[in-house]
């Protein structure tokens, strides 16, 4: 049965009239037009699909449409501030980070998500939460490497 | 100035070639439609104006395109100069994560002599670029870079004549900078635009690219050799960037496709009632082929489930991964042959092991996905694929299409590592397409990745040797059965040797890998000379090293072990802590690797806790790339070292997950210390394969001399006590 779910969408307010049991991502990626979040597994396993839900990172393959009526979600696509991008952004840029680039906007997100929920966070629980995220390319010592600069910068602007 | 330098020169490999072609198993698609009438495909919805580059298209299909491709026509189907000044450089390479964009772009730059930034890359569709071969065995920088370096240096000489004539000068007083060229007095001044603006000199863009173009030399290189980023990488950090399975076209449905329940099941029949019921939604059956394609992937695949619940299927037994070994042994072509030395007079010893390698899955984080559209009998398609025009070629013969008529377009796509060079999901979306009459996407789901992708091939390996008094080999004989014969001879200095690659019946659908066979013939023999290194009493390091001839080799080899500290670190006794190394050639680049493990028995871990990795490819074109070329093969070689092995039993893979198959993750990081030795004499080599292959060996001989048992499997596992 199609509902009508109202939620915020990078800042915005956004209505669709859809099946609630329908993937988050499924409904950014097909009805929505925002294919910066990707398909990796279908089962929270890559976290190539990684989103903020109020501010929490969470795999969109995983949760329904329905569960984020009346929330808030913010997509890769929400992260810049118009030409301006994201710290965590220019960090995973400045470390030439990713090979192929098919996970980086789950990494991005996850780093962005973990800084938001605990912006004291030490790197090893930074870590400890990117765990959840494969990059097949195996391009980890530069993505950790952009990650320790992310949270350098993120101690800067917190102190 | 001439220069005669070697990394200039497009050397014949000292490797032997693979047609991978071949080696790809496809899936025998047949739609039989009727054959359309002749219709150049090129023209519209292309990227840029391309005029003379459309001639060189209709050569490259007479000829067939696909194989190693043929290239370049003419100086106009490699660079594209528009009269706005934009440089556009046409390749029929692909960009799936191993660097080609940004080095074919330093190349083009360098001869060019503009800066990085103004050199644009079109790459991969098969209706405006040249027919470079697939991208594949580590030859976008052995065999492209030259050819992308020629065709700039030729329009570079093209600018100075022009110039030469328009000023009425002598061509040796005009000089390059900034991208311009100026007269010798600095006052006057050409682009590459205004040469695009003069009809007499894009006329000079159809003359073919002349083979002793002057090229800049290695030490002249202001952009090649530097690290260069990738230039889209701005996209990728944004999720801008459109990967294949991104593409959407107005109208666009989404597809799902009816598999299998095991391998070698027939459909018998199938009730699409259910599904044609349902609205919007499409539903075609071809013989064995059932997908259907609807509004969203939600509904496409409630309509498949409520098909698939009607379909019977006629299955044949398949042999388990338990059997796979045993499997592969009795179904060797000509049966696995003997040890031509065995009857000769023995050695003061001898050894004898047999390998067994598995099935492991390239997994890319971006499974197969492909965008068809037909529009006046004519097919594009949008699809992640090594190999451009090899997938043309599928899809013209499912279709029964002139290839002309096919258009396939490859946007940067999420990795590859030898397992996208088939066209199945493409042929697959476009045969929806057809009926449905509207742009199908369909994007494999992380299952059918994992079932219905080929596989590196599994192999058993035999291998024996016989040692003089003195602790040289004077008997080798090495068989792999299965996987290949790539690295399948040794580099080793032996008396006798008899190495074979003998094929066998594979359970599994089978092609490339990264560095393919190689990674199953290096483990074997790297892990059985450290087995008769230690029956002869010898450090490994010293026995490789006796045994050892060739410089590169050699020196690799010596520059790990010396950068480890092998002989302090052999020596240093610690519980539950041991070290390996491993060498080994691929593709015309040398690699050794030595590593750290520590052991824990009591939950029966092996981790790697650090690896040295020495790595040389020639001169290098890109250090940025290389070294992520590096550290990402090294950490994927962990995965295959240590866990990867596909399980299967009655048809169906038991382990199609990423929470059944574990791939490497954040915590499986070592600690790594690369170092790239750079060769400015010698021509460059591909490196995206090459690094991994010395990975396995070195963990299992570090647990071989932890524990003193042999290894003889992938992935090493503690032998039980």
């Amino acid at each position: 049965m199609d509902t009508k779910i109202s939620f915020t969408l990078n800042g915005k307010p956004r209505t669709v009239t859809t099946d609630p049991d329908r993937s988050l991502l499924e409904v950014l990626r097909e009805d929505l037009q925002l294919t910066g979040t990707k398909f990796g597994c279908g089962e929270g396993q890559c976290r190539a699909c990684t989103v903020l839900v109020n501010g929490v990172s969470k795999a969109s393959c995983i949760t329904s449409i329905g569960d984020v009526d009346k929330q808030e979600v913010v997509t890769i696509e929400g992260l810049a501030n118009g030409d301006k991008l994201h710290p965590v952004q220019e960090a995973f840029l400045a470390e030439d980070a990713f090979q192929c680039g098919y996970c980086t906007a789950g990494m991005i997100v996850g780093v962005v998500g973990a800084l938001k929920q605990n912006p004291a966070a030490s790197e090893p629980e930074v870590m400890a939460q990117m765990q959840k995220h494969i990059c097949r390319c195996c391009s980890y010592t530069k993505y950790k490497t952009a990650i320790h600069r992310a949270m350098a910068q993120n101690g800067k602007a917190h102190a | 100035m001439k220069t005669i330098s070697p990394a200039n020169e497009i050397l014949p490999p000292d490797f032997e070639e693979i047609n991978y072609d071949e080696l790809v198993e496809r899936v025998d698609y047949d739609f039989g439609l009727s054959r359309r009438s002749f219709v150049k495909v090129l023209g519209a919805g292309l990227l840029i104006a391309v005029t003379i580059p459309a001639l060189a298209q209709e050569e490259a299909a007479r000829r067939g395109g696909g194989g190693g491709g043929g290239g370049a026509r003419n100086l106009g189907a490699r660079i594209h100069i528009g009269k706005d000044g934009t440089i556009t450089v046409l390749t029929g390479k692909v960009e799936g994560g191993q660097g080609a964009r940004a080095e074919l772009s330093q190349a083009a730059a360098e001869e060019l002599g503009v800066s990085l930034s103004s050199v644009q890359m079109l790459m991969a569709d098969t209706g405006a670029v040249p027919d470079d071969g697939g991208t594949y065995g580590s030859m976008t920088t052995p065999r492209t870079v030259p050819l992308v370096r020629r065709g700039a240096a030729a329009a570079r000489n093209l600018l100075m004549e022009f110039a030469s004539q328009q000023w009425k000068v002598e061509r040796n007083t005009i000089q390059m900078r900034d991208g311009k060229i100026f007269d010798a007095a600095g006052k006057r001044s050409l682009t590459y635009g205004d040469l695009a603006n003069s009809d007499a000199a894009a006329k000079l863009f159809e003359q073919a690219i002349p083979a002793d173009v002057e090229l800049t030399s290695v030490k002249e290189w202001k952009v090649l050799g530097v690290p260069a980023l990738r230039p889209n990488a701005r996209d990728i950090a944004t999720g801008a960037h459109k990967f294949p399975s991104d593409i959407a076209r107005p109208g666009m449905i989404y597809a799902k496709i009816l598999r299998a329940p095991a391998y070698g099941a027939k459909l018998v029949s199938i009730d699409l009632t259910p599904a044609k019921a349902m609205k919007d939604v499409v539903v075609v059956q071809d013989d064995q082929f059932v997908g259907v394609a609807a509004p969203n992937s939600s509904r496409a695949e409630d309509a498949l489930k409520k098909i698939s619940d009607t379909a019977k299927w006629e299955t044949v037994p398949q042999p388990s991964s338990k059997e796979l070994f045993d499997y592969l042994k009795q179904n060797a072509q000509g049966g696995a042959p003997a040890n031509p030395y065995a009857d000769e007079p023995a050695g003061a010893k001898t050894a004898r092991q047999t390998y067994h390698v598995p099935y492991i899955q390239h997994a890319p984080l971006e499974p197969r996905a492909a965008v068809a559209e037909w529009s006046d009998g004519k097919l594009t398609v949008w699809t992640g694929s090594q190999n451009p025009f090899a997938v043309r070629s599928e899809l013209a013969r499912a279709f029964h299409l002139p290839p002309e008529n096919v258009r396939v377009v490859i946007p940067d796509f999420g990795g590859g590592f030898g397992g996208k060079h088939s066209g199945e999901c493409a042929v697959e979306a476009a045969r929806l397409a057809k009926t449905a009459d509207k742009p199908v996407s369909l994007r494999w789901t992380r299952e059918e990745e994992f079932t219905w992708a080929y596989f590196r091939p599994a192999a058993v390996i035999d291998a024996e040797a016989s040692l003089d008094a003195q602790g040289k080999i004077t008997t080798w004989h090495f068989i792999n059965i299965n996987s290949g014969a790539q690295a399948v001879d040794t580099p080793y200095t032996v008396g006798k040797k008899n190495c074979h690659y003998v094929a066998s019946k594979p359970p599994l659908r089978q092609s490339s890998y990264r560095a393919l066979a190689s990674t199953a013939n290096n483990f074997a023999r790297e892990v059985f000379m450290d087995e008769i290194a230690a029956a002869a009493g010898t450090d490994p390091l010293e026995f490789r090293l006796a045994h050892l001839e060739n410089p590169r080799l050699r020196a690799v080899l010596e520059r790990a072990a010396k950068e480890f500290d092998w002989p302090a670190r052999v020596k240093k006794k610690a519980p539950n802590i041991s070290v390996g190394l491993a060498c080994g050639t691929e593709k015309g680049s040398f690699v050794a690797a030595c590593v750290e493990v520590e052991i824990d028995r009591k939950e029966n871990k092996i981790r790697v806790t650090r690896v040295c990795q020495a790595f040389e490819c020639g001169k290098i074109l890109n250090p940025a790339n290389l070294l992520s070329q590096v550290q990402g093969g090294i950490i994927m070689g962990l995965g295959a070292a240590l866990r990867e092995e596909m399980q299967f039993e009655n048809g169906q893979i038991t382990n199609a997950s990423f929470g059944k198959y574990r791939v490497p993750r954040f915590d499986d990081l070592p600690e790594l210390d690369v170092h790239l030795v750079d060769r400015p004499d010698l021509p460059s080599a591909g490196a995206g394969e090459t690094p991994i292959i010395v990975i396995a060996p070195a963990v299992a001989n570090a647990v071989f001399r932890a524990t003193g048992k042999s290894v003889n499997a992938l992935p090493v596992r503690l032998a039980a006590t």
